[in-house]
C-alpha cells in the first residue's frame, strides 16, 4: 500500500513539474505548482512527518503560490501566451548542462542511506508526535543553523520594507 | 470495517451539516430581519420555514452563464476549491467526546491549510471570470487572507502553548483540566484577535471587501450564476461554521458544558457554534464596511503585534507558573 502511494506521487510529481515548465499560461503554471505541492506534502505524510506535510501546504500553497498568483494578475497572459522561449541558439549549451545537473544529482544520490537516522525511530517519532519532535531537534541540536535562517529572513524582510518604503514615500498619514 | 465505519460518519456529517448549511441562511435572514425591525422571510411554509428549500431549487434550476473570454477551466474549478476546502476542514473537528472523523495529531495546522486553500477558489474565480469587478474581490481578497491569516495563526498559537498539542480533541481535554476550564479568560487576548480574524478569513461583514455589493457589484462571483454561485455561496457558510468550530474547540472548552445533556453529547458543541454564528449576523446588521487602507492597517499593525504580544505573555507565565 505504502509503496503503491509512493509510485502514484513519484509519477503525478515528475509528470506535474514537466507540466509546470512546459505550461504556455504561467496562471496554470502556477495552478499545476499548487497541485505538485500537494503530492509532495503526501510525500511528507508517507514518512511520518505530518507537521512538514501541514506546513508545506500552509507556507508553499497558502502563501508564497498566492503571491505568484498576484504578481501573475498584473503581467499581460495574452501576450504571455503568444512569447517563444527565451533562449533560441543555447540549446546544445542547454543540454550539456542539463546533464552535468543530473550526474551531480546521481552522486549526491549515493550518499543516502536508507532507515532512520539518529536517536529517532519511526516508533519514537509516533509515540511523540512528530511536532514535538520536529521541534525539539530544531530548538536543540539545530539552533544555529535555525537561528542564521532566522537572520536571513529578517534581513529580506528589512530589505523588502525599505524598497517598498520607496516607492511609496510619503503616501502614509 | 474501519473504511466503512469513517465512510458512515462522513455520509453523516455531510448530511447533517448540509441541513445546517441551509437554516443557517434562514436564521441569517431572520435575525437580520428582527435586528432591522422586519420579519424576514415568511411566505413560503409557516414562518418562511420552507424557503431555504425553495431557494435551493430555484438556484439548481437557473441557467448557467459563463462569459464568453472567460477562462473554461478554472472557472469551473474555482467554486468546487473553494467549497471542498471547506468541506475538508469539517473533518477533523471533534463534534462530541470520541467523534471526529478523523483525529489527527495537527489538526489546528491542517485546518490553516485547508482555510489558506480556500482563497485560491474566490482568486481564480475574479481572475477567471476575465471581468473587471471580479478581478478587483478577488485581488481584495487574497491580500486580505494572507495578511489576516497570519493574525489568526498567531492567535491560536497561545491556545497550543497551554494545550501542548495540536489535536483539537487534545485541545479540549486539556481545557476541561485548566483552572478556568475554558481558555477563554487566559487567552482572552488570543481570542479577541481570533474573532476579528475569523471575520476577516471568512470575507464577512465587516470585512466583506471582496464582495463589497456598493463598489464591486458582487465581487469575486458577479460572473456567476445558478448551481455555481450556489457552490460558493455554501462554501462560505461552511466556511463560518468551521471557524465557529475552530472558536468552540479552542477557546470555548469545546462539547463540555457546565453539565452533562443526557442522550445528546454534542448539545453544547452545537449550542456555542450557533452563538459564534448568531455573532457573525448581528456583527453584519450592525457594523458598516472598512476601507481597504483600515483593513490593512488593523491586520497588520494591530493584530498582529497584539497576537505577538500574547505568545510572549503566555510564554512568560508559564515557564513562571510551570
Amino acid at each position: 500500500m505504502v509503496y503503491l502511494l509512493f509510485f502514484y506521487f513519484s509519477i503525478v510529481v515528475i509528470g506535474l513539474a514537466y507540466k509546470v515548465i512546459t505550461a504556455r499560461n504561467p496562471v496554470h503554471g502556477v495552478l499545476t505548482m499548487l497541485a505538485l505541492f500537494f503530492h509532495m506534502a503526501g510525500f511528507y505524510l508517507l514518512l511520518n512527518a505530518e507537521f512538514l506535510a501541514a506546513v508545506q501546504i500552509i507556507v508553499y500553497c497558502g502563501a508564497i503560490l498566492v503571491l505568484y498568483l498576484f504578481v501573475l494578475f498584473l503581467v499581460d497572459i495574452k501576450s504571455e501566451v503568444k512569447t517563444g522561449p527565451f533562449i533560441k541558439k543555447g540549446v546544445k549549451l542547454a543540454i550539456l548542462s542539463s546533464v552535468l545537473l543530473l550526474l551531480a544529482f546521481l552522486r549526491g544520490v549515493k550518499n543516502f542511506t536508507l532507515g532512520p537516522h539518529g536517536h529517532f525511530t519511526i516508533a519514537r517519532v509516533k509515540e511523540m508526535t512528530h511536532t514535538k519532535a520536529i521541534g525539539q531537534e530544531v530548538f536543540t541540536t539545530y539552533i544555529l543553523p535555525f537561528e542564521i535562517a532566522g537572520l536571513i529572513l529578517l534581513v529580506a524582510v528589512i530589505g523588502g520594507l525599505a524598497l517598498a518604503k520607496k516607492e511609496t514615500g510619503g503616501e502614509e498619514g | 470495517m474501519e473504511i466503512l465505519w469513517i465512510l458512515l460518519k462522513i455520509v453523516i456529517v455531510f448530511a447533517v451539516l448540509m441541513v445546517h448549511v441551509m437554516y443557517a441562511t434562514y436564521f441569517e435572514r431572520k435575525v437580520i430581519g428582527h435586528m432591522q425591525v422586519r420579519m424576514g422571510p415568511m411566505r413560503v411554509g409557516p414562518h418562511g420555514i420552507l424557503q431555504p428549500i425553495a431557494d435551493g431549487l430555484k438556484l439548481f434550476f437557473k441557467e448557467d452563464v459563463i462569459p464568453e473570454q472567460a477562462d473554461k477551466g478554472v472557472f469551473y474549478a474555482a467554486p468546487l476549491i473553494c467549497l471542498i476546502s471547506a468541506l475538508s476542514a469539517v473533518a477533523v473537528v471533534p463534534f462530541f467526546k470520541g467523534f471526529a472523523i478523523a483525529n489527527i495529531n495537527i489538526g489546528l495546522l491542517y485546518i490553516f491549510a485547508m482555510s489558506s486553500l480556500a482563497a485560491y477558489g474566490v482568486v481564480l474565480a475574479g481572475w477567471s471570470s476575465n471581468s473587471k469587478y471580479p478581478f478587483l474581490g478577488g485581488l481584495r481578497s487574497s491580500a486580505q487572507v494572507i495578511s489576516y491569516e497570519i493574525a489568526m495563526g498567531l492567535s491560536l498559537v497561545g491556545v497550543m502553548m497551554m494545550a501542548g498539542s495540536l489535536n483539537l480533541t487534545d485541545i479540549v481535554m486539556a481545557q476541561s483540566k485548566s483552572a478556568f476550564k475554558v481558555y477563554l479568560i487566559p487567552q482572552f487576548i488570543g481570542f479577541f484577535v481570533f474573532v476579528i480574524a475569523m471575520f476577516a478569513e471568512t470575507n464577512r461583514t465587516p470585512f466583506d471587501l471582496p464582495e463589497a455589493e456598493s463598489e464591486l457589484v458582487a465581487g469575486y462571483c458577479t460572473e456567476y450564476s445558478g448551481m455555481r454561485f450556489a457552490l460558493f455561496f455554501m462554501a462560505e457558510y461552511i466556511g463560518m461554521i468551521v471557524m465557529s468550530c475552530v472558536g468552540v474547540v479552542c477557546f470555548l472548552g469545546g462539547w463540555n458544558g457546565p453539565f452533562d445533556v443526557p442522550g445528546i453529547p454534542f448539545f453544547w458543541f452545537i449550542l456555542k457554534v450557533y452563538l459564534f454564528i448568531f455573532l457573525y449576523y448581528w456583527v453584519r446588521a450592525t457594523l458598516p464596511r472598512y476601507r481597504y487602507d483600515q483593513l490593512m492597517a488593523l491586520g497588520w499593525k494591530v493584530l498582529i503585534p497584539l497576537a505577538l504580544f500574547n505568545i510572549v505573555l503566555t510564554g512568560t507565565i508559564k515557564s513562571i507558573v510551570g
